[in-house]
């Protein structure tokens, strides 16, 4: 049933493929048919009460939300972004430290509560309303994403990689070492490898707070973000920012002569993608109950860069295919169905131990066969493939 | 660049700009030595234990120094960061002490066999590192040699997954022990009171000889020459009859060549091996390139050394688990005070 609910996710929007429809269809009713789906997926019994099947199209959805960010970054900007895993982190760590009994020793062990109701009252720890520790978190990694964006600004792409690479790796350490150093009375800043956890569940005003074994409001809560992050991005690629990072990422010194500030707009796109990692970060680290240092490796960093690729750089509705297409794979049809594959041939291996093997292959396949992605934005696909064209070969013959 | 123009001469906040530019990354650099030196001389009264650092640091440098050179020079040539090359560098390890394990070699070996089943193993692990890192270029990089320079950079962390994983799948997940062939942490002699164990005559002995070879080759031959003529423009060297595909095949080659044996050091130094050993001691290496300015291959000798050193300061003081942040720390700051490293960059857009 899993695959049903998987493929009609999935089927509207690649529809569009096809043929062509008239723009207001493209621009309204696609969109809406695929929301009508989702919002009613639910309602369906047997997947509703599915509490594993919800928990993974909700963490699917998060990882929408995360991909949409990085396609800010790396799409729109084109400022290759490899460690974007440090977003993730920081969005996780508001949740950690401002919504769970982490703190345990603050206000004399009383604790600290703003707007949070039912028993969370009593707990120690600092536990702050959902929706706070969403705008904190959002303000952490718009920080964060502007420092690490900082040194990267006079560098050449490459350069950038490697540099947000090595601030991933950093703030990775940092969370796996600085579970020895204590603050505030005597709490280590992190929990390391063991992870905060239990952390607040998501509680919202006029709402009942959300439960363990009913994973619907989590799902309609994802979905909800998603729908809110897919809002924005639209509108910061239409707008006068979104043209000025495509103009950056084409030609950085035209566009600097045509005025557009480089350092503000790459500070930007930084900031505002790394907001979403926030976002979804802190969403993931209430949905799944921990704050684990494990959880912020180099490899998140690569899966989530693999969704935009996969989908197309720069191309909205792509990258949340991607994104929800790699979810699929990476949760359900490499750990549940092709997992025994090599060893059925007699190979003394599991999938789930290549996994990013797989990944690295798709970036390979991809960015050799179809650089533009499944579903490609116009300008960028020009881009892409004019410049695969002028080979040496077209040079020639054009010059003769 | 612009204040030289102004007859008065550049004003305060200009000089100071240039000042740090200068002696900015020296001066990071020294803090690490220069406050543990102190450390050592008001503890102990001597400088012991930061010269067993410094000879530890130079001999695992050795090692960081010749992974660098691949990095340096495949910027150099194609303007890539080689993400793979890490990975170069654990199969490197991985051949040679699957040959040793073949071959039957232990610790009680006599010095004979253990000699040539080394040498051996430096061969098989050159040979198959740089056929591996030719591929690579086939297959990765040259089918998108003119595409947008993201393009082949993706493909290059693509790669560099699908090798770890093949590393992953050869050896298992965990360290895998090697046999201990040359008691590498026995003292061979004291000077000064600093003791010099087996493993960093090892990584001299090797390391030494290829790069003057790499160098002389570099600089002397004609294969050498075409490869220099290609790292400053590819199309004026095509023109003069250049064979540039072959050319930059044979960088991979080289670079991969070395990486090949820095694996093999590697393997008898620290006698452990694992898949992830590619992706921390490619970024090491890295960095250690760019110290020296890339494209630079005196440069990158210093920036593995350096770094090497580093590493081992902090190894040995800080904590093993420090170290890979410390180092990418470093990265950072060089990023910020010079980019084009200690002895400047020698790329076609260094400017």
């Amino acid at each position: 049933m899993s695959v049903a609910a998987s493929e009609a996710q999935q089927t509207p929007p690649e529809q569009k493929k096809g043929f062509e429809l008239p723009g207001w269809a493209e621009k309204i009713l696609i969109p809406a048919i695929v929301l009508l789906i989702a919002i009613v997926l639910p309602l369906i019994p047997s997947i509703g009460e599915n509490a594993a099947l919800m928990q993974q199209m909700a963490v699917a959805l998060a990882y929408v939300v995360m991909a949409l960010g990085l396609n800010i970054i790396v799409g729109f900007a084109g400022l290759l972004d490899l460690g974007y895993v440090a977003f993730f982190a920081f969005g996780a760590f508001a949740v950690g430290w401002f919504a769970s009994g982490h703190f345990a020793y603050v206000n004399n062990e009383q604790g600290i509560h703003l707007l949070v109701g039912g028993n969370t009252v009593n707990l120690p720890g600092i536990h702050f309303n959902f929706l706070i520790v969403l705008v904190i978190a959002v303000i952490l990694t718009t920080i964060a994403g502007m420092i690490i964006g900082l040194p990267t600004l006079r560098l050449r792409g490459d350069y950038i990689a490697i540099v947000t690479l090595a601030f991933g790796e950093i703030i990775g350490r940092l969370a796996v070492n600085l579970d020895g150093t204590t603050i505030l009375g005597g709490t280590p800043v992190t929990a390391g490898r063991q992870g905060i956890s239990p952390v607040d569940r998501i509680d919202l005003p006029f709402l009942d707070p959300f439960t363990v074994l009913d994973k619907k409001p989590w799902f309609y809560f994802a979905l909800f973000l998603v729908v809110l992050v897919l809002f924005v991005n639209f509108r910061l690629r239409d707008s006068r920012m979104g043209r000025a990072w495509v103009a950056l990422r084409e030609d950085e010194i035209a566009a600097v002569a045509m005025g557009v500030p480089a350092v503000k707009t790459k500070l930007m796109a930084y900031g505002a993608g790394a907001a979403f990692g926030g976002l979804s970060g802190a969403y993931l680290a209430s949905l799944l109950n921990t704050v684990n240092a494990d959880q912020f490796q180099f490899s998140f960093s690569i899966l989530v860069l693999a969704m935009v690729i996969l989908g197309g750089l720069g191309s909205i509705w792509g990258v949340v295919i991607g994104a929800i297409v790699l979810s699929i794979l990476n949760n359900w049809l490499i750990p549940d169905v092709i997992n025994d594959l090599p060893s059925n041939v007699g190979l003394e291996f599991d999938m789930t131990q290549i996994t990013f093997a797989i990944y690295g292959f798709l970036l390979l396949l991809m960015m050799i066969l179809r650089p533009q992605g499944l579903l490609p934005e116009r300008r960028h696909q020009m881009e892409l493939t004019e410049h695969a064209e002028t080979t040496d070969e077209t040079l020639y013959t054009a010059r003769s | 660049m612009e204040a030289a123009s102004i007859p008065a001469g550049p004003p305060a906040s200009q000089r100071v700009k240039q000042l740090i530019g200068t002696y900015g990354l020296t001066a990071v650099l020294l803090i690490m030595p220069v406050w543990f030196a102190i450390q050592d001389l008001t503890d102990e009264g001597n400088l012991v234990r930061l010269g067993e650092n410094l000879v530890a640091g130079l001999s695992n440098g050795a090692i960081w120094a010749l992974v660098a050179i691949g990095y340096t020079l495949v910027y150099g040539i194609v303007e890539l960061i080689n993400f793979a090359h890490g990975e170069i560098f654990m199969i490197g390890s991985f051949i040679s002490a699957s040959l040793i394990v073949t071959l039957g070699l232990t610790v009680d070996s006599a010095a004979v066999p253990v000699f040539f089943g080394l040498l051996a193993a430096l061969l098989l692990a050159m040979i198959g590192s740089g056929t591996l890192n030719v591929l690579i270029e086939r297959v990765a990089y040259r089918p998108l040699r003119s595409a947008p320079k993201l393009a082949p950079l993706i493909t290059a962390v693509g790669m560099s997954f699908i090798l770890q994983n093949v590393g992953l799948l050869w050896k298992g997940g965990n360290q895998q022990g090697v046999p201990d062939l040359l008691n590498a942490q026995n003292t061979l002699f004291t000077v000064f009171g600093v003791t010099i164990e087996n493993a960093d005559v090892l990584s001299v002995v090797v390391t030494i000889p290829l790069l003057i070879v790499m160098t002389s080759f570099i600089n002397r031959s004609r294969l050498g020459k075409a490869m220099r003529a290609t790292a400053q423009d590819p199309e004026a060297a095509r023109l003069m009859g250049i064979n540039v595909d072959t050319t930059i095949s044979l960088t991979f080659l080289l670079g991969g060549m070395l990486a090949g044996a820095a694996g093999l050091i590697y393997a008898m130094y620290q006698t452990t091996i694992w898949f992830f050993q590619g992706f921390t001691g490619g970024l090491i290496a890295f960095t250690a390139a760019v110290m020296g300015g890339i494209g630079n291959l005196r440069g990158a000798v210093l920036g593995g050394l350096i770094i090497g050193f580093i590493q081992q300061m902090s190894d040995n003081r800080i904590g093993t688990e420090w170290t890979p942040a410390i180092v990418f720390g470093y990265l950072v700051l060089i990023m910020v005070f010079k980019p084009s490293g200690l002895l400047g960059e020698q790329t076609r857009d260094a400017g």
